[in-house]
């Protein structure tokens, strides 16, 4: 193992080492953005959907959680296509993972209301609030307070699932790597240093978890 | 669009799929139970006063849970072989899951010993068993009866993580999925039924370990 051979190569792909971390921050993030606000809506309609919708919602989410997200990846990029929804892989992958994300989002909010006694619902009832004031003043901040945290820490999830599009042909960070030694088969020090890469990223978010969690803990 | 749904590819094809979810299961249950040593060592590790054996197990489980558990099993399966160690692929999953599990079963581990009472510790002592006899007996089956559920939940989610090893062409059951899809074509059908099985299969599991739980937990 030549250590000043792996910086000189890692030199050479800095290019594509960026390109890769970019495309992976991107699909991460986007999958997070869009799966938290279809998970918001997911877990109101689990906790106050009519019936009917409730039991659809909740196949919905059993079904999305009990399917391993690499077959949610690997699903939407074939089947989309064949049924003439036109997807690049990046939109595909990105559509599963925010599928992935929705149902864990929808279960932390559904966990979170379900979480707040009784007793203050009709405690707001009993001093004439409205369903809205309740929500908004009484519900809501609890259940943020509690969901902050768990939120940030699924973010680290969407994170290691989005080398999940290396398989579908999205040059992602893990993609990038994986060509990278396809030409140089340094294969031991490039996976190291793109498994380092996740680590970092991955890390901070954890701590910055942590950090909420203190914050919004009540004292 | 015209996509006529025809299972027939699927169900010529079924007992592969059947061999997959087999091998899946039991790539999960080997995993487990070897990684339950790894975290039962690394949560004493954890636990422990010593500082360096603290070091190593807190390492052990940051780095592996901050790290994406496919460039762990590419890690094993590609790099590896560099150092000389070359392992079957079927091998090398195993190995890769065995210590992806061990990193969040010591979590759960150091959660149901930190949980137990000092007086369990301190009863063994009393009446004369050595420090290792009381872990043994004592500690050790008291604090997994306490956690099982948590046990099963990990159980769900490495059998859900086995899928990745198609990534690395294991037999399993996503990999027969994607070659009936790119054998024959019946896209929508391989998935639908692929997918099926894993939910049912984590259905039937989470219901079967429930009926355990409730049977182990220790009463009162």
């Amino acid at each position: 193992m030549d250590f000043s051979l792996f910086l000189n190569e890692a030199w050479i792909a800095r290019g594509a080492i960026w390109d890769g971390f970019q495309m992976t921050v991107a699909i991460s993030a986007l999958a997070i953005i869009l799966g938290t606000v279809l998970g918001v809506v997911v877990g109101l309609a689990l906790v106050y959907g009519w019936a009917p919708v409730r039991l659809f919602v909740r196949i919905y989410v059993d079904f999305v959680r009990g399917t391993p997200v690499f077959v949610l990846v690997l699903a939407s990029f074939y089947i989309l296509s064949i049924i003439g929804i036109q997807l690049s892989a990046f939109q595909a992958g990105v559509l599963a993972i925010t599928v992935f994300c929705s149902t864990h989002v929808g279960e932390m909010i559904r966990g979170a209301l379900a979480a707040i006694h009784r007793g203050q619902i009709e405690a707001a009832k009993a001093i004439g609030l409205t369903f809205r004031q309740t929500f908004q003043s009484v519900l809501m901040p609890q259940a943020l307070r509690q969901i902050l945290p768990t939120w940030v820490n699924a973010a680290t999830e969407m994170v290691k699932a989005s080398t999940l599009l290396s398989v579908i042909g999205v040059a992602e960070l893990l993609l990038s790597t994986q060509q990278i030694i396809s030409r140089n088969f340094l294969s031991l020090e490039f996976y190291f240093m793109a498994g380092f890469i996740y680590f970092v990223i991955d890390f901070s978010i954890e701590r910055f978890g942590r950090y909420v969690e203190r914050k919004v803990a009540y004292s | 669009m015209d996509y006529r749904l025809n299972f027939d590819a699927v169900w010529r094809d079924f007992d592969l799929l059947l061999s997959g979810l087999g091998l899946g299961l039991g790539l999960a249950v080997v995993s487990i139970f070897l990684g339950s040593f790894i975290g039962l060592i690394a949560a004493f590790a954890m636990i422990s006063k010593n500082k360096l054996w603290r070091g190593i197990a807190m390492t052990y489980v940051t780095a592996i849970r901050n790290t994406p558990i496919l460039v762990l099993i590419f890690f094993t399966f590609f790099a590896l072989p560099q150092f000389g160690v070359r392992l079957g692929k079927i091998e090398s999953f195993v190995f890769t899951l065995t210590f992806y599990a061990g990193a969040y079963l010591t979590e759960v581990f150091r959660g149901g010993l930190l949980a137990l009472p000092t007086g369990l510790r301190e009863a063994g002592l009393a009446i004369g068993m050595t420090e290792f006899r009381t872990k043994l007996s004592l500690t050790i089956p008291v604090m997994i009866r306490n956690v099982l559920p948590a046990l099963s939940n990990n159980f769900i989610s490495l059998f859900k993580d086995t899928s990745l090893a198609a990534a690395i062409a294991v037999p399993e059951l996503t990999f027969y999925a994607r070659q009936i899809n790119v054998n024959t074509f019946r896209v929508i059908e391989s998935w639908t039924v692929a997918s099926l099985m894993y939910v049912f299969a984590c259905y039937f599991i989470a219901a079967g370990l429930r009926h355990y739980e409730r049977k182990l937990a220790i009463p009162g």
